[in-house]
C-alpha cells in the first residue's frame, strides 16, 4: 500500500491538513477530544523546525499564535468547548487586527464542562457569535477524514487571502473516529501564502489601508517596516482612533470583507438535491447518517436529497434557498437543538417546511434516530 | 541617534496625566535602547492594556498592543517564532500581575529571553483609581472606600520564586538606574522583571492625600535603598532597589532548538 494511504483520527487528519498548508506553529493546552491535535504537532512541527508550545491556558494559546502569526507563521490552535469559550477574547482581537489564524474547535457537549468524551454541535452560533461587538467570521467544518484533510487547507487558504480568523469546527466523533486518508500530492491542492507588502523600506507602509482589490498585504515583525497593532479601532497607521469616521468604516470593512464573498467561502456537498422532494440539511459527522438515509430511501426511488454545508458562516443563505426551492419538506439534521435549524428556516421561503432532526444527549445521531424523525414529521406516528 | 527618533510624533499628544511616572520610565526605556545601539527593526514591543501599555504606541518599534493581561503571551509568540528579535514588555501592575499574574509566572518559569517591565504605580489609572494587587492594605481606592484590606504581591520575590534569571528594582525618581538596569536586562539572556515604582497623582495620589507627583516622586526617594545598603540595616523598613538575581540558566527558545536537533535525528 502506498504511504499516501492513511488510517487516522479525523484529529490527525486536520494536523495532515495543516502541514499540507504550510503550518509552522503551533501553541496549545490539553482539552479533550482534540488533545491529539496537539500531540500530534508536538511530534512532527519539529522535524519541520517548526514550533510547537504547551501554553498555560487556552487563552494564551490563542494569543501566542497571534504573536506568531505578526512575524510571518502560519499558525494553529485546537480545543474543545471549554477552551473555545476562554479563547473569544484574543479571537476577536485577531478579527479586529486583522491576523490570519486557524482556531480547531472539537466539539463535545456543552455548556461548560458539559459532556468531555462524547459528540455534540452546539458550539455551531457561539463559533459565529461567541467573541463580543458586530464582527464576521468564517467557520467551516466536514464530516469525513478526506474534507477534514481538505477543508483544513481551505481554512489556511481563507485566513491568509482574508486576514481573518478562521474556525474549523469539528466534533467528537469525526474528531476521534478512524478511516481512511489519502494524502494529496504536493501541490495537488493550491496554498495560498501570505501576501507581503511590496512597499520598499523608507517609504511610508500603511498596515490597514486596503488594495484596490480590499486585500491588505502585511509586513513581517522584524520587517523594514514599524507599525502598530491594536484590538481598539483604529486608522491605517494602526493607531488607536475614536473618530466615529474610523470606526465605521473599519466596522464596514472586517463586515464586507467577508459577509460580501459568501459564495465564493461557500463549500458544501450535495446529494440527489436536484429533485429532492424532502431535502435534509446537515453538516458534519451528522450528514454522514443524513447520507445514509438518503441513500436508502433513493433505493426505494423515493425523492430524497442531502445537502451538506461546509461552510457554517457566513451562513450561504442563498444556497440554502435555492437547494430548498423545490422541496415540500425540509429536514435539519444536526446535534444540538436547533441551531443552524434557526438559520435554516430564515433562509428559506415558507419556513413552516423545516422541521429538526437532533439529538443533543451525548449520543452519536444515528440513520434510526432519522428516520423516526421522518415518521413523525410525515405523520405515521413512531 | 536623537532620543525623538525613536518617537511616533503623529502619536502625540500622548494620553498621560501631568504628573505621571511613565513617560519617565518611557524616556528611561528609549535611551537604554539607544545606548545598546539595537536597531529599532529588531525591538518589538508589546504591551497589554492600562495607561502603561499606552507606551508601545508611542515609539517606533514593532508594536503590539493586545489585550489586558496577555502581552506575554502574545510576546512569547512573537519570540518562540522569531528568536532573533528583542522583545521588551512594558505592563502595568494591574495587567501584570493580577489579569496576567498566570501569565506572568508561566514567562518567568520557561525562562525565554524577553523583558517584562513592570511599571508599578499601586492603582488601575485607566479605569478611574480602583485598587490593585500591588496597591497593599489601608490604601484608599475608589473600590476601596474604606481602605483595602488586600496584601500585596512583592514583585521581585514573585518573579525570582516564579523563575526569571534576572529580577530588578527601581523607581521613576532613580531615572538614571532606570537607565542601567533597563540596558542589563534587555542583555540578560533569559526571562528579565524590573519592576519601577511609578507614581500616579491623579488617582493615587489626590485619594490618598501624599502630595502632588513631585512629593510622590521624593517620596520613592525616601522608601527606597540601594541592595544592602547600611540604611536597610537601620531601617527593615526601606524598600531595596537594584540587581537582586541575575543568573544562567537554559533559555527557552535555545532549549526548543535542542527539542528540533533531536526530533530531526529521530530521537
Amino acid at each position: 500500500m502506498s504511504d499516501n494511504i492513511l488510517f487516522v483520527q479525523g484529529n490527525e487528519a486536520c494536523v495532515e491538513g495543516a502541514l499540507y498548508a504550510g503550518l509552522n506553529f503551533f501553541a496549545g493546552y490539553p482539552i479533550t477530544p482534540s488533545t491529539e491535535v496537539a500531540e500530534q504537532l508536538s511530534l512532527r512541527l519539529p522535524k519541520i523546525g517548526g514550533k510547537f508550545i504547551q501554553m498555560e491556558d487556552e487563552i494564551a494559546s490563542m494569543c501566542a499564535i497571534i504573536g506568531a502569526s505578526l512575524t510571518g507563521h502560519k499558525v494553529m490552535t485546537a480545543t474543545s468547548g471549554p477552551g473555545f469559550s476562554l479563547k473569544q477574547e484574543a479571537l476577536g482581537y485577531a478579527i479586529m487586527a486583522e491576523i490570519p489564524c486557524v482556531i480547531v474547535n472539537v466539539q463535545r457537549g456543552g455548556p461548560s464542562t458539559g459532556i468531555p468524551t462524547h459528540v455534540s454541535q452546539g458550539d455551531v452560533n457561539q463559533s459565529r457569535w461567541g467573541t463580543h461587538g458586530d464582527h464576521a467570521i468564517v467557520v467551516l467544518t466536514a464530516s469525513n477524514h478526506q474534507d477534514v484533510f481538505a477543508m483544513t487547507v481551505e481554512a489556511f487558504n481563507i485566513a491568509e487571502t482574508y486576514r481573518t480568523p478562521v474556525v474549523l469546527l469539528f466534533d467528537e466523533v469525526v474528531g476521534h473516529m478512524r478511516e481512511r486518508l489519502a494524502l494529496p500530492e504536493p501541490g495537488a491542492i493550491p496554498i495560498v501564502d501570505r501576501l507581503r507588502t511590496s512597499v520598499k523600506q523608507g517609504i511610508n507602509y500603511h498596515p490597514y489601508l486596503p488594495r484596490e482589490d480590499g486585500r491588505l498585504p502585511m509586513s513581517d515583525f522584524g520587517g523594514v517596516h514599524r507599525y502598530n497593532v491594536t484590538g481598539l479601532f483604529h486608522d491605517m497607521w494602526g493607531f488607536p482612533s475614536d473618530d466615529p469616521v474610523v470606526i465605521r468604516d473599519l466596522l464596514r470593512h472586517l463586515m464586507d470583507k467577508l459577509e460580501s464573498r459568501t459564495n465564493q467561502l461557500t463549500h458544501f456537498k450535495d446529494f440527489h438535491t436536484e429533485d429532492a422532494d424532502c431535502l435534509l440539511i446537515s453538516y458534519g459527522s451528522s450528514a454522514r447518517s443524513a447520507r445514509a438515509v438518503v441513500e436508502k430511501r433513493r433505493m426505494r426511488g423515493e425523492r430524497y436529497g442531502l445537502l451538506e454545508l461546509q461552510t457554517l458562516w457566513p451562513f450561504p443563505y442563498d444556497l440554502v434557498r435555492q437547494k430548498a426551492a423545490g422541496a415540500k419538506t425540509i429536514v435539519v439534521v444536526e446535534m444540538n437543538m436547533g441551531q443552524i435549524c434557526q438559520s435554516v428556516r430564515q433562509a428559506v421561503d415558507r419556513p413552516e417546511r423545516v422541521f429538526l432532526s437532533n439529538r443533543f444527549d451525548g449520543v452519536f445521531i444515528a440513520p434510526r434516530d432519522i428516520e423516526q424523525s421522518l415518521r413523525l414529521i410525515q405523520g405515521k406516528g413512531v | 541617534m536623537a532620543i525623538k527618533d525613536y518617537i511616533r510624533e503623529r502619536f502625540f499628544p500622548h494620553i498621560w496625566c501631568a504628573g505621571c511616572g511613565h513617560g519617565i520610565i518611557l524616556n528611561g526605556l528609549v535611551r537604554a535602547i539607544n545606548e545598546l545601539q539595537i536597531p529599532k527593526s529588531d525591538v518589538v514591543m508589546v504591551s497589554g492594556i492600562g495607561c502603561s501599555s499606552r507606551i508601545a504606541g508611542y515609539l517606533d518599534f514593532h508594536t503590539l498592543h493586545t489585550l489586558h493581561g496577555r502581552a506575554l503571551t502574545f510576546a512569547t509568540g512573537v519570540k518562540l517564532s522569531r528568536p532573533e528579535l528583542n522583545v521588551i514588555v512594558p505592563m502595568g501592575d494591574g495587567d501584570a500581575l493580577a489579569i496576567g499574574g498566570n501569565h506572568f509566572i508561566h514567562a518567568a518559569r520557561r525562562n525565554i529571553n524577553i523583558t517584562a517591565i513592570v511599571m508599578n504605580n499601586r492603582i488601575y489609572g485607566m479605569t478611574g483609581g480602583q485598587y490593585s494587587p500591588l496597591s497593599g492594605p489601608g490604601i484608599v481606592a475608589s473600590t476601596a472606600p474604606y481602605t483595602n484590606i488586600d496584601q500585596s504581591f512583592d514583585v521581585v520575590k514573585l518573579a525570582e520564586a516564579a523563575g526569571a534569571t534576572f529580577v530588578a528594582r527601581t523607581t521613576a525618581y532613580h531615572v538614571q538606574q532606570v537607565m542601567e538596569i533597563l540596558q542589563e536586562a534587555i542583555l540578560h539572556k533569559g526571562f528579565s522583571v524590573v519592576e519601577i515604582m511609578s507614581q500616579c497623582p491623579t488617582y493615587f495620589g489626590r485619594r490618598n492625600r501624599v502630595g502632588d507627583a513631585v512629593d510622590m516622586l521624593k517620596h520613592m526617594k525616601k522608601i527606597t535603598t540601594p541592595i544592602g545598603s547600611k540604611a536597610k540595616q537601620e531601617d527593615p523598613e526601606l524598600i531595596e532597589r537594584g540587581i537582586f538575581v541575575r543568573k544562567e540558566l537554559p533559555e527557552y527558545c535555545e532549549a526548543y532548538d535542542t527539542v528540533i536537533q533531536r526530533a530531526k535525528e529521530g530521537n
